[in-house]
């Protein structure tokens, strides 16, 4: 019972979620005569500087987001994005149409040149982003309260703190202690915060509802960080025996002298590391959101198809939706972890030593 | 191609919050759950090896204790026959005493009245001899009333005293 109750209140999320997409397919039936896909997941999955909650009948609503910009010719700029909509200009800013800044913030500089400020606005994945960090943060710190005042002869946690606690350790155990190895302590704090980070903001990117939904870890800036951050743990921590095996690896000489093949290869590998880490997390995010989206998308594509095709098709369409985003938790869960995991395998692949290696 | 390029602000924003949630969870987050978790591994450690070192003490006390009462139980027999012993012995003794005394007391008593009776025997013999004397006296002053009789007397003693001498 217990179980439908939840697939109810899911499919009620999900309808709610997608109410915007019913009005803007419906704008856009009725003004060009089709739906435009490409708009509706590429709208979603890039940043917006407003966050837009729905359409109805006609009308956009959304949350205008601070911009906040810093122009080499006159200085910072601070204002709210509701001036830019619909190709506003406000302060000499404006939001490009086409070019290589297409949906960026832009002025014009003395020649007439369309140039990009140096932007740090709040977009839509910034205030996600700090949405997501704050729930994280009362999460754990909540989790974390109840350990005070506690002592080890207490009784275990229950409920939420005993799943937080479970969940902490397993990621803990298995995967930093086993992969990191014998000072694993040092490192743990930042594995199991780049974890749960993740988690949290893949979790949340699947609510389809207006805290939620962000695209935040399917966006590469986001990752890519996440990947500088290991690549400076495994670089910055690495032992002699790990740099060794970079410039000189134990391989025949004339693999090294006098064309150096393999630590040219060991060398690249230092950075393919994170730049696969960057690419894995952002694309397996942005593909699940692409995917649901598109297969949502379905529904207002056959609108105009006839009512039995309509049907039907939405009816599959709704059902696999609601399997994608089972399977998007899946992802969520497995893409935090698989990150967390290789993070740490390279950070204990980092700190071996000579007499282990031997 | 936007998709693939970081923006600067996303990064710089995705800087400042993780560096912040890295920070704030590293010194107040997990390490209070994963030492506390570590914690209450080693107190159930200890507690199930304290559990069987009780265990073991118990048994080792329940061993002892029988020992303990099998040497009680011996410690009591060899008590109780050494009171047994001690007890006879002091009545043996006792008797052996009484007897000694009751002994010497009747010596004593046998003593005193043999010497009562020879006293007693003493002053019998001095009181006959005084009265045989007088009574001789009585009877040699009845009988040497006359001369005759004197002279017989002497006559007859001299004979007596020439036929002793002879």
């Amino acid at each position: 019972m217990r179980i439908l109750r939840y697939l109810g209140l899911f499919l009620l999320v999900f309808a709610l979620g997608f109410v915007p997409m019913h009005a803007n397919g419906n704008e856009a039936a009725e003004g060009k005569g089709t739906v435009d896909v490409q708009e509706i997941v590429f709208g979603h999955i890039r940043d917006s500087y407003e966050w837009h909650l729905f359409s109805f009948q006609g009308k956009h609503v959304s949350i205008p987001l601070p911009v906040i910009v810093h122009s080499a010719t006159t200085g910072w700029h601070a204002f709210s994005s509701s001036h830019l909509t619909h190709g506003g200009e406000y302060e000499g800013f404006y939001i490009a149409t086409e070019g290589s800044y297409a949906g960026k913030v832009v002025e014009k500089d003395a020649q007439g040149n369309e140039v990009r400020p140096l932007d740090i606005s709040i977009t839509k994945t910034a205030l996600s982003l700090m949405i997501n960090s704050a729930l994280l943060l009362i999460i754990m710190l909540g989790v974390a309260r109840w350990y005070k005042n506690r002592k080890p002869s207490s009784e275990a946690p229950k409920g939420f703190v005993g799943f937080m606690e479970m969940f902490v350790m397993m990621i803990h155990d298995d995967v930093i202690v086993s992969c990191v190895g014998k000072d694993y302590k040092r490192f743990a704090p930042y594995l199991l915060t780049a974890f749960f980070f993740i988690f949290i903001n893949n979790l949340m990117g699947l609510v389809p509802i207006f805290p939620g939904g962000g695209n935040v870890t399917g966006n590469i800036a986001i990752t890519l960080f996440l990947a500088l951050m290991t690549f400076l743990a495994v670089n910055i921590f690495g032992t002699k025996a790990y740099w060794k095996d970079i410039f000189w690896p134990e391989v025949p000489t004339w693999l090294k002298v006098p064309v150096p093949f393999m630590p040219v290869i060991e060398l690249f590998g230092v950075f393919t590391k994170p730049f696969a880490l960057t690419v894995r997390l952002f694309a397996n995010i942005m593909a699940g959101h692409a995917i649901i989206l598109s297969l949502v998308s379905i529904i207002f594509i056959t609108a105009s198809l006839g009512a039995v095709l309509s049907t039907s098709m939405t009816i599959i369409s709704v059902l696999f939706s609601i399997f994608m985003s089972l399977l998007e938790i899946l992802v969520a869960f497995i893409q935090a972890y698989v990150f967390t995991m290789l993070s740490a395998v390279f950070i204990g692949l980092a700190r071996i030593h000579h007499e282990e290696h031997a | 191609m936007e998709l693939l390029t970081p923006d600067f602000g996303t990064f710089f924003w995705m800087l400042v919050s993780f560096i912040i949630v890295l920070v704030i969870l590293a010194k107040s987050g997990f390490p209070a759950l994963v030492n506390m978790v570590n914690e209450r591994k080693q107190y159930i450690d200890d507690s199930l090896k304290s559990a069987r070192e009780a265990n073991e003490k118990l048994s080792h006390i329940k061993e002892e204790s029988e020992s303990i009462l099998v040497e009680a139980r011996k410690e009591q027999a060899r008590i109780l026959k050494e009171a047994m012993d001690t007890r006879n012995k002091i009545v043996n003794e006792a008797k052996d005493k009484a007897k000694a005394e009751g002994g010497r007391l009747l010596e004593e008593a046998r003593k005193q009245i043999q010497k009562e009776k020879d006293d007693a025997i003493r002053d019998i013999r001095k009181q006959v001899a005084e009265l045989s004397v007088e009574v001789a006296e009585k009877v040699l002053r009845k009988q040497l009333s006359s001369e005759v009789e004197q002279n017989g007397m002497i006559e007859r003693m001299l004979d007596e005293v020439s036929d002793s001498k002879k």
